[in-house]
């Protein structure tokens, strides 16, 4: 497989805008001539869906839940990045280029990177203008706060619900579209295969939830916006229903996996309170910016975190990391809370530290605390019933986030022409590790402003032959779907379907979680491929195909993280180095720090389906490095 | 601790449902939602088919989830989405009854799950601010008083659960419709289809088949991100004028 990346040359600053220019348009009239298919209605899918449809093209928008309003994006708490630089603290585009090729560890496209920094700018404006309430000062302008990994403060927010304001302004914004006619809506449908013709992505089939029915949809280009694959651990920040069936479909179909091993730990979650815990919570990040965090300096220390003296506090973030403080990017948090539990200080069960807001209301005050976290304190007390105006909050590292996805080129195509990945479901601008409030900056930015120019490049210059319903390769697809669902339900086993994945989940976190090593790995690679075959003999799919059926979907989900778990793992077990949320245990600093590889890793591995039964094909896409220099990562 | 559940269950719109009791044994710091998997995972074991109910993201934002609990949307926590709510509010031999929304703009689908799509149809009818993408100004290039912009975040933060509609005798959707039309209504770039705005939403509103609103106020009782009644007295204060006026175009700019 040949990877082109088509990554523009040329001075950074004006590669996107002389790219652009390059690039071919469809005329107006012509437009409306084009059907288009976007998977997931997120910020990125219904970011993109709208724009399409604005331009003037035809599109199909899906997505599994009841409306297009509840995609997971709609859970993002602390904010979005933009180098508006309204602080006049020193920001600039340049500034947040670097800031997110550095966070990134230097696994990331510098030149996808310096155009999403361009066009975080726009992001805001056009979000402003949709009537998004971000939070303003008294004299009526936008105010921001900092979040890790930077030391401007450049991020915006709306209270502690600035995802699903976005989501909100994305989804108003396709609402319109829907009423005008130029889009139109399948929610409780699920996209379970897509159709290729010709080398080219020209369809998808999908199965309504609602009748169980599965039928085609066909068209000129695809798009997956459909997140991430953080469930694949089973306990993750992510909605129940988030899956990577639709991204690991058309892996299987021709498009290369990159990076599956990068995944994001997010350092502040509620703690596992037992067995029956179905999903972690998130507690934004923004927490950090007035929280400390802490453990007591002795082992075993089981006082009330009140009674601890502030001498026999380790605060151990402020004492590591002098200069970011308690501000480390996820990646370094994450691994120091484990570092101090694994020392036998964590508190709670011993998977825990504090997050302590004690200086913060002694400083602003209980009603200043509130002002800007209130939200998120009400929601801890909601679910571990303790007030944490009172008592420090408890928190333990929890995945979160996965940057790697379905390799794409400068455009967002995947190695399927036709076939594009857009927001969280893609590999391209976080490398190993994402600063916090960039998810939502790069799933708007793919969405309103790269996708809607680049896609249209594709169609001008693509001879597309006409299909029908009757193509054997859409038959085919059809064939396949049916014959999964056929096959659950045949099965009558005894094990019901989130049993397997709780325990795929613990057998991934344990082995390649926040810290991995060769030996576990490679226990992995072993075991996944034992409880796949025990999932085909002995899961349990009650009902029947027809009829809305939750174990179903459900099951057609964990089958996809049975496989693609394994592919997370032989990405993690080829790459031997540490690089941002990828730690092998065997290379670090003395220091316990993450020790890149880049003589022989500064690249991204897009892996390509070998077929059933056979290994995956590794692909190297070399990455260089002509503005920020790579360097040990540093936030001493 | 033990408690009964007694489940509407129903296998398709199409067909009709009965309660059904079952028994469980939950602990206090699981979720409801998290209870609701114990006993799917029970009754799979027992090879009975599980009880099919909405929910995503488990952190009251996503805004699937929801239904009866003894007569109350959401349960008896106020502020709360049921996947937010925790068994440590319920004691040992608690029965609870659990039904879907009550709405006949919500067709029950299966069980719990109802069909709310009636919603995204009024925000359809013109709950949004007519800006395609690229044609902003900059984002301060309108200041907005922080008060206002408060205000509209408060109507903004709805979640289109439903349970205003399920709560409500008359099966109204005025809360939530009354949220979106101030969240807009209320920002200066709102104001150019303010007019249009409110005459469109209710219009959508009254061909969904929703009630009217008489001023009862189960719906902010119940309404787990505490959207306010006057999101009401907005809506109707826009759609009156708008409809006295037979303007459809806005000619105020005073935002409140």
């Amino acid at each position: 497989m040949e990877l082109k990346s088509k990554c523009p040359e040329g001075p950074i600053e004006t590669r996107w805008e002389k790219y652009k220019f390059d690039l071919k348009l469809v005329n107006p009239a012509n437009k409306r001539k084009y059907n288009i298919i976007v998977v997931g209605s997120g910020l990125a899918g219904g970011s993109a869906s709208a724009t399409l449809a604005e331009l003037g093209y035809n599109v199909k928008c899906f997505c599994f839940q009841d409306s297009p309003r509840r995609a997971h994006s709609i859970a993002a708490q602390g904010g979005i990045n933009a180098a508006k630089n309204y602080q006049n603290d020193g920001d600039s585009i340049y500034r947040l280029f670097y800031d997110t090729v550095k966070g990134g560890d230097f696994r990331a496209r510098e030149s996808n990177v310096y155009r999403l920094a361009q066009i975080s700018v726009n992001i805001i404006d056009q979000c402003v203008a949709q009537g998004v309430p971000f939070a303003r000062e008294y004299g009526g302008t936008l105010t921001n706060r900092s979040f890790g990994g930077a030391q401007v403060s450049r991020t915006f927010y709306a209270r502690g619900q600035t995802g699903q304001q976005l989501l909100i302004g994305a989804y108003q914004a396709l609402e319109r579209q829907i009423g005008l006619g130029k889009v139109q809506m399948f929610p409780r449908t699920e996209m379970l295969d897509v159709i290729v013709i010709d080398g080219k992505a020209r369809g998808i089939v999908v199965r309504n939830l609602v009748t169980g029915k599965v039928e085609s949809h066909l068209a000129d280009a695809v798009v997956l916006g459909t997140g991430g694959y953080g469930n694949v651990f089973y306990l993750s920040t992510n909605a129940k229903g988030s899956n990577c069936t639709a991204i690991w479909r058309a892996y299987k179909r021709g498009a290369a996996m990159a990076n599956p091993c990068f995944t994001q730990i997010h350092p502040t979650c509620i703690p596992v309170s037992g067995d029956y815990q179905s999903k972690l919570t998130l507690m934004s990040e923004s927490l950090r910016n007035d929280g400390r965090i802490w453990v007591p300096l002795k082992k075993g220390d089981t006082r009330a975190p009140g009674q601890v003296p502030e001498p026999e506090r380790d605060y151990y973030l402020e004492r590591r990391y002098p200069s970011f403080g308690n501000l480390v990017p996820r990646d370094v948090a994450s691994r120091a809370a484990k570092a101090v539990c694994d020392e036998g200080r964590g508190v709670g069960t011993g998977l825990g530290v504090y997050l302590d807001f004690g200086d913060a209301i002694k400083r602003l005050g209980k009603q200043g605390v509130k002002e800007r976290y209130g939200n998120l304190f009400d929601m801890y007390e909601r679910i571990t019933g303790e007030n944490p105006y009172e008592v420090p909050m408890r928190i333990y590292p929890a995945i979160h986030y996965t940057m790697g996805g379905l390799w794409v080129d400068y455009n967002l195509m995947t190695t399927v022409p036709g076939l594009y990945a857009i927001g969280e479901a893609n590999f391209s601008d976080h490398g190993a590790n994402r600063l916090g409030a960039s998810a939502l900056m790069q799933g708007l930015a793919d969405g309103y402003f790269v996708l809607p120019y680049t896609i249209g490049d594709y169609l001008a210059s693509t001879k597309l032959e006409k299909i029908d319903h009757s193509h054997a390769a859409v038959r085919d697809a059809e064939a396949t779907v049916a014959q999964q669902t056929n096959r659950f339900l045949g099965i009558k086993g005894s094990r019901t379907v989130a049993s397997f994945h709780r325990e795929l989940g613990k057998l991934v976190w344990d082995e390649c979680g926040m810290a991995r090593n060769e030996a576990g790995l490679k226990r992995a690679i072993a075991k996944i491929p034992e409880l796949r075959e025990q999932f085909w003999e002995s899961v349990s799919v009650l009902g029947t195909g027809e009829e809305l059926n939750q174990s179903l979907e459900n099951a057609g989900r964990v089958a996809d993280f049975l496989e693609f778990g394994e592919l997370m793992c032989v990405d993690a077990l080829h790459r031997a180095e540490s690089c941002g949320g990828h730690f092998r245990e065997e290379f670090q600093t003395p220091e316990g720090e993450a020790k890149r590889n880049d003589d022989q890793y500064s690249y991204a591995a897009a892996w390509e389906y070998g077929g059933p039964g056979k290994a995956p094909i590794l692909n190297k896409e070399p990455l260089t490095f002509d503005y920020v220099h790579p360097s040990q990562r540093s936030y001493k | 601790m033990k408690l009964t559940l007694h489940i509407w269950r129903q296998r398709s719109s199409s067909e009709p449902g009965k309660m059904v009791p079952y028994s469980i044994e939950a602990n206090e710091h699981m979720s409801f939602l998290e209870m609701l998997d114990v006993l799917n995972e029970d009754l799979v074991a027992k090879g009975e088919e599980p009880v099919a109910f909405d929910h995503d993201c488990r952190e009251g934002i996503c805004g699937s989830c929801g239904f009866m609990i003894n007569g109350i949307a959401h349960g008896p926590q106020p502020s709360t989405t049921v996947c937010q709510l925790h068994m440590r509010h319920f004691k040992n031999g608690d029965v609870l009854y659990l039904e879907p929304w009550r709405a006949k703009a919500f067709p029950v689908l299966r069980d719990l799950v109802v069909d709310r799509s009636a919603f995204d149809r009024i925000v359809a009818a013109g709950g949004f601010i007519s800006v395609s993408t690229g044609s902003a100004p900059d984002g301060n290039a309108i200041p907005i008083p922080k008060k206002y912009s408060d205000l509209s975040m408060d109507a903004a933060a709805c979640i289109g659960c439903g349970a205003c509609v399920a709560a409500c005798p008359n099966a109204a959707a005025a809360l939530f419709t009354g949220a979106k039309i101030s969240h807009l209504g209320i920002l200066p770039q709102g104001q150019p289809e303010r007019n249009e705005r409110a005459l469109n939403m209710v219009a959508q509103v009254k061909q969904e088949m929703f009630g009217s609103c008489t001023n009862i106020g189960e719906c902010e009782a119940v309404c787990p991100k505490e959207i306010k009644l006057e999101v009401i007295a907005r809506m109707n204060r826009d759609y009156l004028l708008a409809s006295w006026t037979n303007r459809r175009e806005a000619s105020r700019s005073d935002g409140i």
